[in-house]
Order: C-alpha cells, then sequence, then structure tokens
C-alpha cells in the first residue's frame, strides 16, 4: 500500500509498519539490481570466460 | 549426463540409487500435495479446526520451522557482521536449510488462509496495529533474502558456473553478501519476536500472557532469543544426519564446535531468562489473572508438569550446560545429544505458545479442549519435510555445499 491509496491513513502505524517494509524491499531490490546490471556490464567485457569448476567463492 | 552436473572431486552415490531414493520421498510429497489441494478445493472444513482452534497442528509446524530456521540468520550474522570467518565451512547449508524452514512456512500458510490467491491481501490492505502482519511482511522479505543467499549456490553449479553471466552474478552476490545477511538479521529480528509476541499480547489467555516493554511482551524477546540459540542446533543436526548418511565427513571439527559453543551460551542464557520469565509469570502474572500455575497442567488427559520440565529443563538447560563446556562439545555422544535435545525443547517451546495456549480453560465453566489434527493436517504438515529432504538430497548432490568435503574425502 502507497500514500495516496484510498485506506491509506497518515499515523505512525501507517508510516512505520509500510515504511519498514519498502525500505527492506529497496535494499532487497537495489542490492540484486546492482548485481544483475554489474555482472551484465562484466559479461560483456568477457570477464568470467574461462574459470574453474564451481568451488569458487565462500 | 548426470555425473557432469556433480561438482569436481567429490564422490556421489549411483544415479540410479538416487532415482529411488527422490522417488520414494517423492511419494510422501504427493501424498501432502493431495492434502494441500483438498484444502485449497474443499477449504478448510477439511481440517479439525474449530472455534476452540483457529490456529491448527500446521501453525505449530510453521512456528517451529521458522525457529529451526533461525540457524540460517544468526549464522549469516556471525559469519558478515561479528567476522566469524570459519563458519564459511558451514553457512552454505544453514542458508539451504534456512530456504527450506522459509518457504515451508510461506507453504503452509498459504494453505492455513485457504484462499491463496488473497495472499497479497495482507501486504496491500495491512492492518498495521496486528503483529502478523509484521510477521508476514518480514517472513516474506526475509525469504526473499533468502532466495538472493541460496542463488550463488545454484549458479556454482559445475555446469551452470560455465556460463559466464551467472558466474558473474554468483561473484556479485558474494560480494555483497553482508548487506542481505544484515537485512536478514533485522528482518528475522522483528518476525521472530512478533511470533512470541502474538501468544504474549493475548490479555484473555493467562498462560500466554506476558508483560513487558513499551508494546513488546517478553515472549518477543524470548522468541528471537531462542530462534537465534536453537537454530545453529537445528543445522548441526542436520549436519551429522547428513554426515551419517553420506558416510562422509563434511565439515571439520573446529567449525562444528564454534557453532555449538555459541549456540550452547545462547541457550544457556535464554534459559536463565526463560526460567525468570516462568516465575515471574507463575508468581505474579497468571495469580494476577485470577489462575495459578497448576491449573495449566492439570486436569486433563495431556498437559501435565512434565511439558514445561521437558521444555525447559531437558530441552533448554541440560544441552546448553553440555553445550558451553569443552569436554561436551568434543564427546560426539554429548554434542549429539545436546544438539537434538536442543531441536526437541524449541520445538515443544512452539508447541505450548500455539497449542496449550488454546486448550487451557480460562472461563470458570470451561473445560480443557484437546485437539485432534485431521488426516489432512497431518499430511500437509508433513509435505515440508518431504520438501525439504528432496532439496537437500538435490542440492548435496548437485551444488557444492560443503566447501571442505573435498578435503576431507579425498579421492584417490
Amino acid at each position: 500500500m502507497f500514500p495516496g491509496f484510498f485506506e491509506w491513513i497518515w499515523d505512525g502505524g501507517h508510516m512505520l509498519f509500510m515504511g519498514a517494509l519498502w525500505y527492506a524491499l529497496s535494499i532487497i531490490g537495489m542490492g540484486l539490481t546492482f548485481c544483475l546490471i554489474k555482472s551484465a556490464i562484466e559479461t560483456q567485457q568477457g570477464k568470467g570466460s574461462h574459470h574453474g569448476d564451481g568451488h569458487g567463492h565462500h | 549426463m548426470d555425473s557432469a552436473l556433480i561438482p569436481e572431486g567429490v564422490k556421489r552415490c549411483s544415479f540410479g540409487k538416487f532415482m529411488v531414493f527422490i522417488s520414494i520421498v517423492s511419494a510422501v510429497l504427493l501424498w501432502g500435495v493431495y492434502a494441500m489441494l483438498l484444502c485449497w478445493l474443499k477449504g478448510l472444513n477439511q481440517t479439525n479446526m474449530n472455534d476452540y482452534y483457529g490456529f491448527a497442528l500446521w501453525i505449530w509446524a510453521d512456528l517451529a520451522v521458522i525457529a529451526l530456521g533461525g540457524g540460517a540468520f544468526f549464522s549469516g550474522f556471525l559469519k558478515y557482521l561479528v567476522g566469524k570467518d570459519e563458519l564459511k565451512n558451514i553457512i552454505n547449508y544453514a542458508v539451504l536449510i534456512g530456504f527450506i524452514c522459509y518457504s515451508s512456512a510461506l507453504l503452509i500458510l498459504a494453505i492455513d488462509i485457504g484462499q491463496p490467491l488473497r495472499g497479497w491481501f495482507i501486504f496491500w490492505h495491512a492492518n498495521v496495529h496486528s503483529m502478523l502482519t509484521e510477521v508476514a511482511f518480514c517472513l516474506s522479505c526475509y525469504f526473499g533474502v533468502l532466495c538472493i543467499e541460496y542463488i550463488p549456490l545454484v549458479l556454482e553449479n559445475r555446469q551452470l558456473n560455465k556460463v559466464p553471466f551467472f558466474h558473474n552474478f554468483a561473484h556479485n552476490l558474494h560480494e555483497i553478501m553482508a548487506v542481505f545477511a544484515a537485512t536478514g538479521a533485522f528482518l528475522s529480528f522483528f518476525h521472530q519476536g512478533s511470533l512470541g509476541g502474538v501468544a504474549g499480547v493475548l490479555f484473555g489467555r493467562p498462560f500466554a500472557y506476558r508483560e513487558g516493554v513499551f508494546v513488546w511482551p517478553w515472549t518477543f524477546f524470548l522468541f528471537t532469543w531462542s530462534a537465534a540459540a536453537f537454530g545453529p542446533c537445528f543445522t548441526l543436526s542436520l549436519t551429522k544426519l547428513l554426515e551419517k548418511i553420506s558416510g562422509k565427513k563434511l565439515v571439520k571439527d573446529n567449525v562444528i564446535e564454534l557453532l555449538a559453543k555459541i549456540s550452547g551460551w545462547m541457550i544457556f542464557t535464554y534459559t536463565i531468562a526463560k526460567i525468570a520469565d516462568t516465575y515471574y509469570w507463575a508468581v505474579v502474572t497468571a495469580p494476577g489473572k485470577g489462575q495459578t500455575l497448576m491449573e495449566f497442567y492439570t486436569g486433563n488427559a495431556f498437559y501435565g508438569i512434565w511439558i514445561l520440565v521437558l521444555e525447559v529443563i531437558i530441552g533448554g538447560l541440560i544441552p546448553g550446560l553440555i553445550l558451553i563446556t569443552n569436554k561436551g562439545r568434543k564427546n560426539k555422544y554429548l554434542l549429539t545429544t545436546a544438539i537434538i535435545l536442543a531441536c526437541i525443547g524449541v520445538s515443544v517451546n512452539r508447541w505450548v505458545m500455539v497449542l496449550q495456549v488454546m486448550a487451557v480453560p480460562v472461563m470458570p465453566f470451561d473445560t480443557w479442549a484437546l485437539y485432534y489434527p485431521s488426516w489432512q493436517e497431518v499430511a500437509t504438515t508433513i509435505l515440508p519435510v518431504a520438501y525439504g529432504v528432496l532439496l537437500i538430497g538435490i542440492s548435496y548432490r548437485y551444488m557444492p555445499i560443503f566447501p571442505q568435503e573435498r578435503e576431507l574425502n579425498p579421492i584417490d
């Protein structure tokens, strides 16, 4: 639910709950988008074309 | 084809044997899916839920798997935020178990709401005064985090990792995993706590009701604490089980002992807090609400004082004491006993806070109401277990879950 939606009320409960939800989703979404874009650029630059067997990163 | 997918340098059973295992577990899974479809197509009349029990057997399973899956967020917190680098050797498995537990929890909720197509209502038409809304928000977001933590494992499969984009993507996810781990720890703190808060705010039910700080009853903090304390024990139990089944050592002892030690101190301190909470509730809170301690444990065919002893002493204090001692952790029988008892202890705690709460009479004319689940509830509760076994089997076979496996089990 966003501000402006007919059920929205400008009170502490809505701002805290919905704010925290969108904040968490934004961090997850931005992190994922950053990784996707960086990976696409690196792939275009030819990075990661020759590598090992899948015991890479931990 | 199959052997090309298995990580290099490790040995797995034959494909035929693996398929027999998959078939058996899938049969159990299909039984659960059939029961789930019955609940969706015919409705919740397939369960034995009634006016006493708005929460069925599967809600206990839901809370139990969320607590047991707490090993993922707490191990991630310890590795990425506290800097316990040794845990990198078990974190993949903790993430896999967390992923299974949380996807199971969401599946159970999808069955429980009866109308899964309306599942999104809780996000869009949110009741911001409900602790369960907070649980739904945090649970869903944290499941997203677990997916992000699980994706690199899948992409590190021997064949998938040959695709440059997948290789780069897995690498980049690892690079910023601390951000996701911190988000996961934050989300877990709140949803684990709110699950406890749901019981603690029931002022009409003295068995569950607790005082607390501001809007949070003590159960809020006890639930978060217990998930962080007992979750790693579930990770360790399943590691030991997989080692037994595969006949191989998968994680070095120092890693196991480190996680067991941290878990042990968490369990021990949690149990002290739980005993203090129980004492205050027994002598102040419950009498203040008109009931005595023994009224909660007498007058029925099932719930006796034994369940309190099982939860707090046998499933809390004893494993805590074993795990905080060096001797206890080094003795493999004591270690195994402690981690199993701990898993039982936290599961009993969730049982008590979900089902016993509703069984206890609260009115003078009321009687105990024991709960007998229908076969559909039993099947849908077993469904996540079968799903978990299946996913662990597939993940272990095709993904590099245990970084130390090659070193511990060299192939000539």
